[in-house]
């Protein structure tokens, strides 16, 4: 009888260990995989959308001639209003010709091809400064237009002498003549802050779209969102978890939030569209109408995990209260609340996240919609939050389905606008947690 | 049932209590007077129903849905399942200490300030005060936590925290203190300490204590009921429980047969 030494693995125990390290390596190969698509994505998006962040623009001198701009010489804005944008293309063309022939620089370009590598919108640009301010008129003013968005994507990389010379809108011509341009100071390309500020623009005008309207539009139906799911939530499980008797119809009712939380977000945008837009009449593409659509969206996932922090609450605390002769409000509301508002938060800011990010209902109810108007947080019109709007996910959504490449750069760029909110948001429920569950 | 409240200095008078949990047939027929100034201990082994009966004296057992009373428990002659009876004034009278100290996650202070608070017991911050220091010099841990009283409560030894659970009972003045196996988390030196406090206790209350432990009862308290399989099978005074008991079951128990 001799024992069998520690020394020695015997085959047993070989076996259990070499599962255990099979079990680990596909638990690192698991994580390794997610990472990477993780930072494929991540690199795809920035890679891509870095580029809406940065703009072109020609920076000319311009004399506004009053004999084109003012016919009367009243510098009477409401007269001067008959000049169309299409009049003061042709002085920003001008005044681009002259500034090239000041700077030296020979092209074969014609004047018009010259003209089009302003962007469209920079006409309507000058037309609202000089009907603001009409005393402009026969000065020489320096202005920093936005270029044609084909010239912004020569100098991004995304249109090449290549491409040019397929592309209708634009030539190899004047992309050298860009070129040179840039090398007179004339052209260049910097940071776009407006990209986050400006409205939609239209199919033509890629350079000028922004994400102001839909950012404004988010912002409302979160507000809408967190006014209205936050108190009805936290009320909803206060209720159930701590009062309600536990008997067949709060099982019911139990068992059908959970099943909301899993109801495809579409069908609440088929809701809110019967509801909201056609029975109680409320404005289409309102961001009301979205935040109400939201809120139902987002109610069972705040409900489910007001709960879960509920729960999670030690029974002995509630005894505790109940035994000083606390009523039960007051041992939630002292004791149970304060415990359990961390998790609180932290759902309800994930479900907020969620919103944030929701495309389809927003798309029934009409948010898809071309708005270059930011709309009101109260008007006497449309009332509260009941301007048209759109929002950060359907304005994704929207510029991905436009035939211009410019477009798909402003939509990786929304991304990157979209991610960075959620990424704060996140980050707020983290710190928010931490905060709180550290005061003990 | 209010004579002899009256006569014998009888605190809390309990007739012919059933609870029932669900199917479950907890308490039968359990009636005892628990006397004034007295410690009372409830001994017995595990599930034999000792703290569903102590938790029906304070009518924590409304908490659980499926529990159901029947039979009368009369304080000072005051039927306590009365309908017109609120539970929460009912536990400002009938203080209770738990099995695992509780605290609030809040301060010293907070912890003891609370019952007082809710029941508005003072009239400003130096009263308040007052009624801290006292109730925490009753649970003899005023000299321990006086200069720390705005730290947490949850930071506490497991015994200081028991004590100022005991504190938290008495601040709001009551006139019954349940205990519900107060030292069965406790180390032997902090459960000492809790044993000479109940003892001091007696002075201004009646007590009613649940304990594991035989020699705890033989300690702290006066009267003991023996409690088996939901019944009441003897309850008498300590002494007698402990050298002469008149049941067989009793004595199986105490002598460690049974249990």
């Amino acid at each position: 009888m001799t024992s069998k030494s520690l020394l020695t693995e015997d085959k047993r125990t070989k076996a259990r260990n070499a599962a255990e390290r099979r079990f680990k390596s596909y638990g690192v190969a698991a994580i390794a995989v997610a990472m990477m698509a993780l930072a494929i994505l991540l690199t795809s998006v920035i890679v891509k959308g870095i580029g809406a962040f940065s703009q072109t623009y020609v920076t000319i001198d311009i004399t506004l001639p009053a004999d084109r701009l003012d016919k009367d010489g009243n510098r009477d804005p409401a007269e001067m209003a008959g000049v169309t944008t299409i009049g003061y293309a042709s002085v920003l063309r001008d005044g681009l010709i002259d500034t090239l022939a000041a700077a030296g620089i020979e092209t074969e370009v014609s004047d018009r091809d010259i003209g089009d590598m302003i962007s469209k919108e920079a006409s309507a640009t000058v037309r609202n400064r000089v009907l603001a301010n009409p005393d402009l008129i026969g000065e020489t003013v320096n202005f920093n237009l936005l270029a044609d968005g084909r010239i912004d994507g020569f100098f991004k990389g995304r249109v090449t002498m290549e491409t040019a010379s397929r592309d209708q809108n634009v030539s190899p011509e004047q992309l050298v003549l860009a070129e040179q341009m840039a090398e007179a100071g004339i052209i260049e390309t910097r940071i776009n802050w407006a990209f986050l500020s400006l409205p939609d623009a239209s199919d033509q005008r890629p350079e000028a779209a922004g994400l102001g309207v839909a950012i404004l539009g988010s912002l409302y139906m979160m507000i809408v969102v967190l006014v209205l799911a936050l108190p009805i939530a936290v009320a909803a499980s206060i209720y159930l978890e701590e009062f309600a008797p536990k008997n067949r119809w709060t099982d019911i009712i139990e068992v059908n939030i959970a099943n909301l939380a899993a109801v495809p977000s579409i069908v609440y945008g088929i809701l809110g569209l019967a509801i909201f837009i056609n029975f109680m009449e409320f404005n289409q593409s309102s961001p009301l109408v979205g935040g109400l659509v939201l809120t139902l969206m987002t109610l069972p996932t705040i409900i489910i995990s007001t709960r879960a922090a509920l729960k999670s609450v030690p029974p002995s605390i509630r005894d505790a209260a109940l035994g000083v002769g606390a009523s039960k409000m007051q041992s939630v509301f002292h004791h149970v609340l304060p415990l359990a508002a961390p998790g609180i938060l932290t759902g309800t800011i994930i479900g907020l996240a969620q919103a944030l990010g929701e495309t389809a209902p927003l798309l029934l109810i009409g948010m898809v919609a071309f708005v270059r108007d930011y709309p009101q947080a109260f008007s006497d019109s449309a009332g509260l939050f009941g301007d048209p709007s759109t929002a950060l996910p359907v304005q994704i959504y929207n510029w991905t389905q436009r035939s211009d490449p410019a477009f798909v750069e402003r939509a990786q760029g929304a991304i990157i606008v979209l991610l960075v909110f959620l990424l704060i948001m996140n980050a707020a429920a983290i710190i928010l947690r931490r905060k709180f569950e550290r005061r003990w | 049932m209010k004579d002899t409240s009256m006569t014998k200095n009888i605190k809390i008078s309990a007739n012919n209590i059933d609870v029932y949990y669900g199917e479950k047939h907890a308490i039968k027929d359990v009636s005892v007077q628990i006397e004034d100034k007295t410690v009372t201990a409830f001994i017995g082994p595990s599930g034999c129903g000792k703290s569903t009966f102590l938790r029906c004296i304070n009518r924590m057992n409304d908490t659980i849905d499926i529990a159901r009373v029947t039979g009368h428990i009369a304080i000072d002659g005051e039927d306590i399942y009365d309908p017109r009876v609120d539970p929460v004034q009912l536990r400002a009278k009938v203080g209770m200490v738990f099995q695992k100290p509780n605290p609030f996650p809040k301060s010293i202070y907070d912890n003891v300030a609370y019952g007082p608070k809710i029941h508005g017991l003072s009239r400003n911050k130096a009263e308040l005060d007052e009624i801290v220091e006292k109730s925490l010099r009753r649970g003899a841990l005023w000299e321990e936590v006086k200069d720390r009283l705005h730290e947490p409560g949850t930071g506490l030894s497991g015994g200081q925290q028991q004590r100022l659970c005991i504190a938290r009972a008495v601040a709001t003045e009551p006139e019954v203190l349940l205990m519900d196996e107060p030292c069965s988390a406790l180390d032997p030196i902090a459960t000492a300490q809790v044993e000479e406090l109940i003892d001091e206790l007696r002075q201004s209350f009646s007590v009613v204590i649940v304990t594991h432990s035989m020699q705890q009862a033989a300690r702290v308290s006066q009267k003991t009921a023996f409690f088996h399989l939901g019944n009441m099978v003897e309850y008498d005074e300590t002494d007698k429980i402990f050298t002469n008991p008149e049941d067989p079951r009793t004595e199986s128990y105490i002598s460690g047969r049974i249990g």
